[in-house]
């Protein structure tokens, strides 16, 4: 399609830092290239209030190629904004049309501490995984041939399709009681699903759902709003694998 | 005045490094919780190395400027990682990976470096599945292998078209598990400023604490810096935002020498720049060339119809299509190195014959391949007289299964089907070979200084093969440093702690603060953007995919015009005491107007075509190999390690000899 250039106003959270009160706050912009990413827009904004002397909006991102999950953004409501199966950086203004106002705010949970503007501290991903998210081997080059082990495909594919998650948040951001299931659920579910991973399934699955309650995350309700706004399409089946894997290891660990 | 000592083992290649293992000192378990390592950079070098380290008993502190260690860069690698199992049985072993990887690098890299990564290939392979990294597997169970890069044997394993994500995440694993048991203290949104060198030795560095602005010294018995490679110097590249060569850099200023910062590697299926705006540029696995074809049409008129939009590439008759690559390379074909087909389409491009708006363009058509896979499915599936309609379906279903991830990449960025239309590509800067010059055990010019990855100059020499980048993390970070850096730290089990009030580290901080003031009190009137894009193009225009002496020139000097106006135009608002985007960026900026001028000057220095590094005044002239690049292994068979002398113009160069026991040089050809 043809690179067309729109007029939008922007609303944008502006947070000094932790302690500071926050605001909406409105910035207009003209031509906006359709073919530019939301990201590369708030760039041009940035660029903008720089040479006016202002402080620009502080976001997180790295990669720009929806990989690293450092992006974030609740933008008109949405986690990632309108568009499915993408990170905010690989949302493009396409998605908008002339005229339009879009409401930028940070992924809001008690467990993303917020840092500046639209940055949030999401530290609490990590500190759960720490509890649990590996198997425990060492590094030696004498760990057996990585053939010795087939694992049929079918289970190689679940997990693989389970530990393509990148951590970014959206399924917290976006779910009414700021829970982290999906996230947690689906770095249970690769490991359950690999027989490297079966000899500590039962006190991952305790450790880490024990680190993420006391991170203040929120419990799951089955509204299914994470499946839909994740970028990598993490599946709900996850969740459902890691309450079985909860239930057997209490019942175990009893 | 430092020595290049490579420290390369005695005896024959096969045996080097088994040999230097047995007879380098350990440090006994006891004493490694007396040795404290700081280790900057988390993507599949630092995250490994780490990791490994703490596993060993050492204490560890990490180093991130992400929010956390698994969003390292490594993480956008998409093909694969190679490795000598021969599962396929395809005659692949590791000599054949090292021959290939030594020839890939234009012979410029070091034999027995290469050796030792070839051989430590396998355990990586065993080691990331006892993570529990999700490799594909075939319906036995098994790995599965791709070829990858136009080598002829099938080594490649893959998760997918994620396969740095995968490998990065089995390393975040390893280092979440000791950070978890407190033998690695993580210390995520910090940037390293510098190093701290205490007789001679380095001994710590200077830290900023992103979120609050607080500059802090830390101190260890040993610095490994595994923080990436430099291609943002171009500012338009595959990197990430954030990568930059601050760390390496500072560094080097301190006594590391830089090595070959001339060679970079420029990828040529890229998506292209489409306009202003453009913040970075996103690669498409290299895996399509396996099946795509590369064009331009022969007709300039075509050309100008269809940048204005009057005719459409499925328009163009074959018999119009310039097929580049298969006319001027009939023997490779769309499968020629990285290097060769970036060049051939900035020749066609240059010519006039790019084929969007900005004329930096060439299409990557899947036409062929969807009617070939559509044709062979329909007599797999019995279908007898298949329509044309029923071949293109086919067809496409099998594309899919093969690039659907890709594909749809391509959708969402450029919003245009290439299931329907062909895509276009562009190169673009996406790996440096060059780095930080080290010996054979990663040690840098500096004693008690390392670098790993990216970071360092040494596996792959001019030009690096596919899949080889995560195989050099790994193996530098899971197998190669952990050993090596036992040697150095024997000798450190009596130093005790060392204290951060030494007036080493009170003069490295004040220098850090002085220089962050300076910054911040200049107080003009552009942006870091400004300079930051201004860079990149005299980079890309003058230092890119080819060079010649006049060009490079005027690029030391412009570069260094930019600089100066750098240092008295800049604005940053905000404030140095806390989080500021600005400030981070123009701090890598700085270190890059440095790097770009040493880069360039690298660049002249080299006169001859080796991999990446392309000479206009260095080409074959007359018969079959016409205007291809002319190596001169008389004059340059050699790593040119650089050393800062406090003015990029005038670094001194120190040359290390390559020697050659086990590979006979020869021309490249793929004609």
């Amino acid at each position: 399609m043809a690179e067309k250039f729109i007029d939008i106003t922007l609303k944008i959270w502006r947070q000094k830092d932790a302690k500071s009160a926050g605001k909406m706050v409105d910035y207009p912009m003209k031509k906006v290239s359709t073919d530019s990413s939301f990201l590369e827009m708030l760039d041009l904004l940035n660029e903008d209030l720089v040479n006016k002397g202002e402080e620009p909006v502080a976001f997180d991102h790295d990669c720009r190629e929806g990989i690293c999950g450092m992006c974030s953004l609740f933008i008109n409501g949405e986690a990632h904004g309108p568009d499915r199966g993408v990170t905010t950086c690989q949302l493009h203004m396409r998605m908008f049309k002339n005229g339009e106002t879009i409401t930028i705010e940070p992924f809001r949970a008690n467990a993303f501490p917020l840092i500046k503007d639209l940055v949030t501290d999401r530290g609490s991903f990590d500190r759960i995984i720490q509890k649990g998210g590996f198997v425990s081997v060492n590094t030696s080059g004498n760990t057996q041939d990585a053939n010795a082990l087939p694992i049929p495909k079918v289970d190689a594919d679940n997990a693989f399709d389970a530990a393509t998650c990148i951590g970014c948040g959206a399924c917290v951001a976006t779910c009414k009681n700021a829970s982290a299931m999906l996230f947690v659920s689906a770095k249970v579910s690769q490991l359950a699903l690999l027989p490297q991973g079966k000899v500590e399934a039962t006190e991952r699955v305790l450790n880490m759902v024990h680190q993420m309650d006391m991170e203040g995350f929120g419990n799951c309700t089955n509204t299914g709003a994470c499946e839909v706004e994740c970028p990598k399409g993490i599946s709900l089946d996850n969740i459902a694998r890691m309450n079985r894997e909860y239930l057997k290891a209490s019942i175990i660990a009893e | 005045m430092a020595t290049l000592d490579s420290k390369i083992p005695e005896g024959p290649i096969k045996d080097k490094w088994t040999n230097h293992k047995n007879n380098i000192n350990l440090v006994n378990p006891a004493n490694k919780r007396l040795i404290d390592v700081i280790v900057v950079g988390t993507g599949l070098a630092g995250g490994a190395a780490a990791a490994s380290l703490a596993e060993m008993g050492y204490n560890v502190k990490s180093f991130c400027y992400q929010d956390s260690p698994r969003r390292a860069h490594s993480i956008a690698a998409q093909g694969g990682i190679n490795a000598a199992k021969n599962y396929q049985n395809d005659g692949d072993s590791t000599y054949r990976l090292f021959y290939d990887t030594v020839k890939g690098g234009d012979y410029r890299s070091r034999e027995a470096n290469v050796y030792r990564l070839a051989e430590v290939s396998a355990n990586i392979i065993d080691q990331c599945v006892a993570q529990g990294v999700p490799f594909a597997r075939d319906y036995g169970g098994l790995l599965d292998n791709r070829s990858f890069g136009g080598v002829l044997v099938s080594r490649t394993f893959y998760a997918k078209g994620q396969t740095g994500q995968q490998l990065l995440l089995g390393a975040y694993s390893a280092l979440s598990r000791q950070i978890g048991k407190g033998k690695v203290k993580m210390y995520g949104r910090h940037e390293m400023l510098d190093v701290v060198i205490v007789d001679g030795k380095a001994r710590g560095i200077i830290a900023r604490n992103m979120v609050t602005g607080e500059i802090q010294s830390h101190s260890a018995h040993a610095v490994v810096v595994a923080t990436g490679g430099y291609g943002n110097v171009f500012f338009l590249s595959t990197n990430a935002m954030g990568s930059n060569v601050t760390a390496a850099w500072k560094i080097h200023k301190k006594g590391a020498y830089f090595a070959n910062p001339c060679y970079t590697q420029i990828h040529p299926t890229c998506i292209p720049r489409s306009g202003d705006h453009q913040s970075k540029l996103t690669l498409m696995s290299e895996s399509l060339r396996n099946d795509g074809r590369i064009w331009v049409p022969k007709k300039m008129e075509d050309v100008l119809a269809i940048r204005e939009g009057k005719l459409k590439p499925t328009q163009i008759k074959d018999e119009d299509r310039d097929y580049y690559l298969e006319r001027r390379y009939p023997a490779f074909g769309n499968l020629v190195p990285r290097d060769v087909a970036s060049r051939a389409a900035k020749e066609r491009c240059d010519a006039g014959y790019g084929v969007n708006a900005t004329g930096e363009a060439v299409y990557l058509d899947f036409k062929s391949a969807i009617f070939r896979y559509g044709t062979e499915k329909a007599l797999v599936e019995g279908i007898e007289n298949p329509s044309a309609a029923k071949i293109q379906e086919l067809g496409k279903a099998v594309i899919e299964a093969k690039y659907g991830n890709l594909f749809q990449m391509y959708y969402k960025i450029t919003d245009d089907n290439p299931y329907e239309s062909p895509m276009m590509i562009y190169p673009a800067v996406h790996y440096t070979m060059g780095g930080i010059w080290v010996d054979y055990n990663l040690m840098t010019t500096i004693p008690g200084c390392y670098a790993a990855g990216e970071a360092n100059f040494s596996d792959h020499g001019a030009n690096r093969l596919g899949a080889s980048a995560l195989m050099q993390g790994l193996a530098d970070g899971y197998f190669v440093l952990p050993y090596t850096i036992g040697d150095y730290l024997a000798n450190e089990i009596r130093t005790g702690e060392i204290s951060t009030d030494l007036p080493e580290f009170k003069a490295a901080k004040k220098e850090v603060e002085d220089r962050i003031a300076k910054m911040m009190n200049i107080k003009g009137t552009k942006s870091v953007d400004y300079f930051h894009k201004r860079l990149g193009k005299v980079m890309w225009d003058k230092v890119g995919m080819a060079r010649n002496v006049q060009g490079l020139t005027e690029a030391m000097a412009e570069i260094r015009a930019i600089r100066d106006e750098f240092w008295s135009d800049l604005r940053i608002p905000g404030t140095a005491d806390s989080l500021n985007p600005e400030l981070e960026k123009a701090g890598r900026v700085a270190d890059f107007l440095e790097l770009g001028e040493l880069f360039a000057k690298d660049a002249l220095e080299r006169r001859e075509s080796c991999g990446g590094h392309f000479r206009e005044d260095s080409v074959e002239v007359g018969g079959e190999q016409e205007g291809e690049a002319l190596r001169d292994d008389v004059n340059f068979k050699h790593v040119s390690a650089w050393e800062w002398t406090g003015d990029p113009a005038t670094s001194i160069l120190h040359k290390e000899d390559l020697k050659f026991d086990n590979i006979e040089l020869k021309q490249r050809s793929y004609k």
